[in-house]
Formats: C-alpha cells, sequence, structure tokens
C-alpha cells in the first residue's frame, strides 16, 4: 500500500474536496451567480467575486492534458515508487486537476496526451482520506 | 510613448564563487553590494533605496538595512521567486522617475549548492496551503512542471527534444568562454567541463520525461549585487550607465483550459518593449531565466523573438550562439545551464545584461545597444510570475 501524504488542514478551502474522497466522490465548484466552474477549491468565484459556489460531483472521466513520468523524487514517500505520471487532467465538466495516471504496465510507454482516463480512489497505508488518482478507460 | 531614460545601472557585481561553504548568504550580499559600489564609484552612505527579495539568514527590509547600518527612505521587499529582481528593478526605475529615489541597491546571496537544497527533485514541502494540498499527494516535483510544459508544446508544436537541447548547447559554448562559469561547473563536479553537442543533450539520463539532465540548471551558491541610480546621480560615475527603458510585470498560474504553453511573458514583455519604444527584432542580447531548456523556448516565444510553435525551428542550428546573426544572442554569461543557479537567477539576467552594453561580456556581441533580462519565477506549468526588463547601451 502506498504512502502518499495526506492533506493538512492549516486551511479551509479544500476541506470538503478532501471529506468527499471518503465516499469516492470527485468534487469541484460552480457559480450560482456567474457559472464559472472554479477549481481547485476556493471560498470564491474567480470570475465575479461571489461566495455563492454549488459543490458539484464529477463524473470523473477526463483527458491527459499533459504529463511527465518523474524518474526521480528524494520525497521519501515517492523515491522508492519506480518511475511515475504526474499528469494535468482536463475532466469532462470543465476543470483541471493534477494528478497521477496510474494502472499502466509502463508510464513511458502508455501514458499519451489526449487519452482518455476515469478516477479511482486510492487508500493510503496512513490517513483517512482516500487519494484521486487516474487509469486509462 | 517616447522613450525616457530616467534610471541605470551604475555599478554591478557577480560573487565569482558558486561554492563557497565558508560564508553566510548574507554575506555574500554585503560584499557584493560593497563590490558593486566601488564598480561605480559611489559611497555607503549614498543608498537610499533598498529592494530585497528577503534571502539571506536574517536578511529582508528590516534585516538587511540594519546589517548594512544604513537608513533608506524607500524600502522594497519583493519576492516573487527568480524574477524577483526584474520586479523590482521595475520598482527602481519607477521609485526613481518618480524622485522618491537616487541610488538603490539590490542584492541576492545564497547557499544553494553548501546546503544541497534539492530545488528541481526535491518535491513539494509547502504544507497546509490549499495549493499544497492539491499537489502533496500526487509527488509533484518541480522540475515535472517544466517537463508537463515540453511535452505539451511537443504534442501541439512538434518540437523536439534535439531543437530543445540547442538551447544547452548555445549556453555551454557561452559558458566555456567564462573563466567563473568553468570554475563553477569544476567546482559544482560537472562530468565533463566542455562544449556540448545535440547528441551530448540527448544522452544525459532523463529526469522527468521529456527533459535530460544537461536540459537542467545546476545547483550553486551565490549572489551579486547591481546599483541602479537616477541619470544625475548616472552623470557621475565611474561606469558607462546602461539604462533602464522599458518593464513588464505579470503572472500567470494553472487555469481551467489554460494554455500551458504560454508564460507570464506574453502579459508582460509586450508592456516593456511599448514602453521602451523597441521591437524583440533590435535586441542584440537576451538573458532569459533557464531553470530549464524549455523556459527558454517559451520564453523566446512569449517575448516575441518568433511566433508561438514556432521556436522549435528557430533555436535550430545554433542561432542563439553569441557570434552567429539572424537572433539575440542567448544568455551569453553561461545560463543557469552552465553558469550560475542558486534558485534566484534573476539577478544574474540583468548583471550580464549590463556587461553586455558595457562591453564587458565574455561572449561579447560585437555593438550591443540592446538588451532585455526576462525572468521567470515560480512553476512554468504551474504558478508563476514573468519580469521583463529592457536596457540600453549609454
Ligand atoms: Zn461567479
Amino acid at each position: 500500500m502506498t504512502k502518499r501524504p495526506m492533506p493538512q488542514f492549516f486551511e479551509p478551502d479544500t476541506q470538503d474536496f478532501w471529506d468527499a474522497t471518503k465516499d469516492e466522490q470527485l468534487t469541484y465548484q460552480q457559480c450560482n451567480l456567474c457559472d464559472e466552474i472554479v477549481f481547485t477549491p476556493r471560498a470564491r468565484c474567480t470570475s465575479c467575486g461571489s461566495d455563492d459556489l454549488a459543490r458539484k460531483i464529477s463524473k470523473g472521466e477526463g483527458t491527459v492534458y499533459t504529463y511527465s513520468v518523474i524518474r526521480q523524487n528524494r520525497n521519501p514517500a515517492f523515491a522508492d515508487l519506480g518511475a511515475y505520471a504526474l499528469a494535468y487532467i482536463d475532466l469532462d465538466e470543465g476543470f483541471r486537476m493534477l494528478s497521477n495516471v496510474v494502472g499502466v504496465e509502463n508510464p513511458l510507454d502508455d501514458v499519451r496526451v489526449g487519452q482518455r482516463v476515469r478516477v479511482i480512489f486510492e487508500k493510503q497505508e496512513e490517513g483517512e482520506y482516500l487519494i484521486p488518482l487516474f487509469i486509462p478507460i | 510613448m517616447a522613450q525616457q531614460r530616467e534610471a541605470a545601472i551604475v555599478g554591478i557585481h557577480e560573487y565569482p564563487s558558486r561554492y563557497a561553504p565558508d560564508v553566510s548568504a548574507i554575506q555574500i550580499k554585503a560584499t557584493s553590494i560593497k563590490a558593486a559600489l566601488d564598480d561605480a564609484g559611489l559611497q555607503w552612505s549614498d543608498i537610499d533605496a533598498l529592494y530585497d527579495a528577503q534571502d539571506g539568514e536574517g536578511g529582508g527590509g528590516l534585516g538587511l538595512s540594519a546589517y548594512l547600518g544604513i537608513k533608506p527612505t524607500v524600502i522594497d521587499t519583493t519576492q516573487v521567486g527568480g524574477s524577483s529582481y526584474e520586479f523590482q528593478a521595475a520598482h527602481a526605475m519607477r521609485d526613481i522617475a518618480a524622485g522618491k529615489a537616487n541610488v538603490a541597491i539590490l542584492s541576492y546571496g545564497s547557499k544553494s549548492a553548501t546546503l544541497r537544497t534539492p530545488i528541481g527533485t526535491g518535491g513539494a514541502t509547502r504544507s497546509g496551503s490549499w495549493s499544497a494540498n492539491m499537489e502533496a499527494p500526487y509527488g509533484s516535483t518541480l522540475i515535472a512542471n517544466y517537463a508537463m510544459v515540453a511535452h505539451r508544446h511537443m504534442h501541439e508544436y512538434g518540437t523536439t527534444s534535439e531543437q530543445l537541447a540547442e538551447i544547452s548547447v548555445a549556453t555551454r559554448y557561452h559558458a566555456m568562454r567564462n573563466p567563473d562559469a568553468v570554475q563553477a561547473m569544476t567546482d559544482l563536479q560537472f562530468v565533463g567541463v566542455n562544449e556540448i553537442t545535440v547528441q551530448d543533450v540527448m544522452d544525459s539520463r532523463v529526469i522527468a520525461d521529456p527533459l535530460h539532465l544537461l536540459e537542467c540548471c545546476m545547483v550553486s551558491d551565490g549572489g551579486g549585487a547591481i546599483i541602479i541610480a537616477s541619470k544625475e546621480v548616472a552623470r557621475n560615475t565611474k561606469t558607462k550607465p546602461v539604462w533602464l527603458i522599458g518593464s513588464g510585470e505579470a503572472t500567470k498560474y494553472r487555469e481551467n483550459a489554460g494554455d500551458i504553453t504560454v508564460s507570464a511573458g506574453a502579459q508582460g514583455a509586450p508592456i516593456a518593449f511599448a514602453e521602451a519604444g523597441v521591437n524583440p527584432d533590435e535586441i542584440d542580447s537576451a538573458m532569459i531565466y533557464d531553470s530549464f531548456s524549455i523556459t527558454v523556448a517559451v520564453c523566446l516565444e512569449d517575448l516575441g523573438f518568433c511566433k508561438k510553435g514556432e521556436v522549435g525551428d528557430y533555436i535550430s542550428g545554433g542561432r542563439m550562439k553569441f557570434d552567429q546573426h539572424g537572433g539575440p544572442a542567448l544568455n551569453t554569461d553561461g545560463g543557469g545551464l552552465s553558469s550560475n543557479h542558486p534558485g534566484m537567477r534573476g539577478m544574474f539576467l540583468l548583471l550580464e545584461s549590463a556587461r553586455q552594453l558595457r562591453g564587458e561580456s565574455t561572449s561579447q556581441v560585437d555593438g550591443a545597444k540592446l538588451a532585455v533580462a526576462h525572468g521567470n519565477g515560480g512553476l512554468l506549468g504551474g504558478d508563476h510570475t514573468g519580469g521583463t526588463i529592457v536596457l540600453a547601451a549609454d
């Protein structure tokens, strides 16, 4: 089982997002006034400044916008992971999220820009929150 | 807008050592400030404006004033990453033109090599911020943010690793003519202290796909200082003034549906060129923040040296070397790739621009009259700043 670091809530903005992961829900915000999609989570709309933001549940499907296969990370939580793919995922609802593309044999050959992916939730060795990751559809 | 010449770089110093275990960062700053004042022929007591990126032990607007024993009446502590010095130079121009300052100091000191700071591969260390919570679980490293820009650029425009390698090749070509850069590469135990080829870059190991080791900046100690003075002061300094004639500031950050191949420079650089009243094709020397090859590639486009997506062809064939025509000379000190990168390289972009326009570079462009210094701070591909300064010879 992996040991990805848990979010730390010295800040309140991402609390709801992470709480929802415990129910395997990927959530984003949408402004009730101007319809702007807001991600990552925060207190006010990035288009109009309103704090009237609705929380929505994503279907969890999207497209790899770009990625990099990381060969070297000195952070102990990732040092032993081997090569892994960091990626920006454009979710179909219109928000972009940083994550990893996993569930592939060799990330160097099996991850590409434009690839369709869907979310999975990974339980960690320690900590209550599940980490949203993406696998090819 | 008519070009204004209100403020000039009149004194410069680049701390020569890139491995300095026996001094502190604030000592590097103070030593560099004294050397830059000496270069200008100005006195410690002439300083009336302090710009500081809050680096060095106990530094900052207050701490550095106290350490130096000065009482400046303009204090600016802009800290926006590696481009902080372009932002500070912009503010010094503004403050001097407004009559608020006459002799401004900008300084930098860092111990990244001695402290073995893993700048590129250390992963997220900030915890408890709203953005860190969305990054830390994914093992995002600094370099991976740049690598993701490179992949998208390749996908959209067909740019190749071989093309990006041209940036490393030109930069090393310049570094080998700079004795301080040669010493830096020696002290930091580079595998080969010699000119390199595109193939050498391709053969170096991949750190974060698609970026190779020889496309990554070094991690050094170092620092420097710059004195920016009013035109009245500049009349009587020892050196030829290097005029600051245009500035631009901008931010860029991750956005839903945003274009990751466009940097903050696309917003700020046109403002700087317009203020200066010059076009990119008139520029003799381009000092562009080379944290990685892709940073330079993207910024060359965003500064208007070529169109978005065309940088691969633009940089091919050694066009960026100081003795080639058809484009500006790039990073003629040897860059962050091969001369000096303690973490905030923006200082050195201004220093080498000044050397070019004073005719003192080790890779001197004949008759250089116009230069641009463009710093990119933070993470290309993530949240970052772009600071552009256009400079002119006297
Ligand atoms: Zn709104």
